[in-house]
């Protein structure tokens, strides 16, 4: 099935077109239409899967545990949908947003690498190759993150690069080791061995290493301080692609991993994925609450979710993974949206410091209502998708009487209701102060809304077709809980 | 040889964190460099060390378990390919910052943090 790598080669023909041209409106328009043939294709691809189940593509017609591996599941074409819808809300955004800046034609080189990064991340069945794809992924976030090279940008690239290397330095240690142990580094193949193994508790010593380096990826609790010291430096473009891509790749990832093939030693890991989850969960929502800065605020929220995924995983029956999966699609729609609100609140008052700006409602009533759906998303106020994310978790993990965790993820949806209403008051409701950052007297027109709408419609629709979105997720759950059908299909039994 | 390799890890681990929790930035890449150089011999490594018997060469099938095993040999050439890309991408960053701003010290990074 050649259309399997498609998802990489299409952004990799995207980034060759991409270096030859110099005219900056051919790259806008490219961009567009080749994120949006991504969506199209994407949507083929879940098609194809719905009906099959896998499409599993082995490399150069190597064999599967001896070659690299292609393999989509449920989960991935899930997460390819997404992240192309979010890859064209950005495209869009992006054709307005990207002006002033030198060089935006060399933006969407990286744009595209990226993508490329966080597609075979998602498509890849060998652990080493996720290795390079996690690679590709943070090579290009490096230059795009110090895209404006201002002093700010370049401290926060400093940061943001020193944790990820570290993050990659780990997960390279891991796969050492557990290549040592088992001799294989395909995704399948390792669960076959490591599911009917009686002495795979020694596999911890890897387990952890990848805790790690994944923990990086996705900012959980005691790991995190890079994303708020870096989010909030980078182009607010950058900001809502990241915001909406890189730290639900470290998810994915864990998700993979923990459902696949290191399921040992369950009574241990589920707890301490709780605890983690927990610690993310309240951290981050407090953090949130004391700041001020748009982005600060949004980039502790990013966190604080990360948390509910980390907790779908930890309690671990079907429901709870499907409710982990419905999470990420809709936090990454949601965050996504949010930024780019953020960024359209900057264009039109020049300032994301909260107490430069107000009175947007009545300047812009339409973006008062942009802003309402995601935040109200992320609060998680029915009929909007965010209520559903955090009912089938709550009620998963009260299912499977982990109380405790139940509280925390109530208390964090309030925490997130707070720093909505904060952002809602002091931006929207209340007058504008005095000062220098005075109207700019820019209008923002159809075309800078068009993303935010477009998310925004999507997050509506997953709200009121929350019960077809459920079933998705839960067939997802169901075929990463099982196992057995996606090493039968990889190692071709 | 695998005991002296392995202990050669050990002290490129031990330098590399040491070097990272410096204060100036040039020490911390020198640090990255030797962590990632260390991960990499600990990845060679991790399949055990064979001498002299090169897998594919020569004509006659050999023994598959006298072997070395080419797998790791692969995974640490590309990982030292993208460790150096890294460094690379790192020092010139570095060059930037310090063009801006003049400073090598990581205290004075406290801008984004608050």
């Amino acid at each position: 099935m050649t259309i399997t790598a498609l998802p990489i080669l299409i952004p990799f023909v995207l980034i060759i077109v991409l270096i030859i041209s110099r005219s900056l409106v051919f790259s806008k328009i490219t961009s567009i239409v080749g994120s949006l043939g991504l969506l199209i294709l994407s949507m083929i691809i879940f098609y194809k899967i719905d009906k099959l189940g896998f499409l599993v593509l082995n490399m150069a017609g190597w064999k599967s545990p001896y070659g690299i591996t292609l393999v989509i599941d449920f989960m991935s074409s899930l997460m390819l949908i997404v992240s192309s819808i979010i890859v064209f809300a950005i495209a869009i955004y992006a054709y307005r947003s990207l002006n002033e800046e030198k060089q935006v034609t060399k933006f969407y080189v990286f744009f595209f690498s990226l993508i490329m990064g966080v597609n075979g991340a998602f498509i890849t069945g060998d652990v080493f190759n996720l290795y390079v794809w996690f690679e590709v992924m943070l090579i290009s976030s490096f230059v795009l993150i110090t895209f404006g090279k201002s002093k700010e940008q370049l401290e926060g690239g400093i940061k943001y690069l020193a944790l990820n290397l570290l993050g990659s330095l780990f997960f390279l240690a891991g796969l050492g080791l557990l290549y040592g142990k088992t001799g294989t580094l395909n995704m399948a193949h390792l669960a076959n061995i490591l599911r009917n193994d009686h002495q795979a508790i020694l596999m911890n010593t890897s387990a952890i290493l990848f805790f790690i380096a994944f923990g990086i990826k996705a900012a959980v609790f005691p790991l995190f301080f890079w994303l708020p010291a870096s989010y909030h430096t980078a182009n607010i473009t950058i900001s809502s692609l990241f915001a909406g891509l890189l730290t639900k790749v470290g998810v994915y990832a864990f998700i993979r991993f923990f459902t696949l093939f290191f399921v040992h030693d369950q009574t241990f890991w589920h707890q301490f994925l709780l605890i983690i989850a927990g610690f993310t969960m309240i951290i981050g929502g407090m953090s949130a609450s004391v700041h001020y800065d748009t982005r600060k605020i949004l980039s502790y929220h990013i966190i604080s979710q990360i948390g509910y995924m980390i907790m779908g995983l930890g309690i671990y029956t079907p429901l709870a993974i499907a409710g982990a999966i419905f999470f990420i699609i809709h936090n990454m729609i949601a965050k996504t949206n949010t930024f780019i609100v953020a960024g359209l609140i900057y264009k039109l008052k020049g300032s994301f410091y909260l107490k430069d700006v107000g009175g947007i409602i009545k300047q812009n009533p339409m973006l008062a209502i942009l802003f309402v759906i995601p935040a109200f998303a992320l609060a998680g106020v029915p009929p909007i998708s965010g209520f559903f994310a955090k009912f089938i978790l709550i009620k998963a993990s009260i299912d499977d009487s982990h109380f405790v965790i139940a509280i925390i993820a109530v208390l964090t949806a309030l925490l997130t209701l707070y720093s909505m209403i904060k952002i809602w008051n002091e931006a929207f409701l209340k007058k504008q102060p005095d000062n220098e950052f005075l109207d700019r007297n820019t209008s923002l027109s159809f075309l800078d809304m068009l993303p935010s709408i477009i998310l925004g419609t999507i997050s509506i629709l997953m709200g009121i077709f929350a019960f077809k979105v459920f079933d998705f997720t839960m067939q997802a759950a169901d075929q990463l809980i099982e196992g057995t059908s996606y090493i039968n299909n990889v190692l071709n039994r | 040889m695998e005991i002296l390799l392995a202990i050669l890890v050990g002290i490129l681990y031990t330098a590399g964190v040491y070097m990272i929790l410096r204060r100036s930035i040039v020490k911390f890449i020198i640090g990255i460099i030797f962590l990632s150089n260390a991960t990499n011999l600990l990845v060679f490594l991790a399949s055990g060390i064979v001498s002299g018997k090169p897998v594919f060469v020569g004509n006659e099938p050999a023994n598959a378990s006298q072997m070395a095993d080419p797998l790791p040999q692969a995974l640490v050439l590309t990982a030292i390919v993208i460790g150096f890309g890294i460094v690379v991408f790192t020092l010139a960053l570095k060059y930037k910052f310090f063009e801006l701003t003049g400073t090598d010290d990581l205290d004075q990074l406290k801008k984004t943090d608050n």
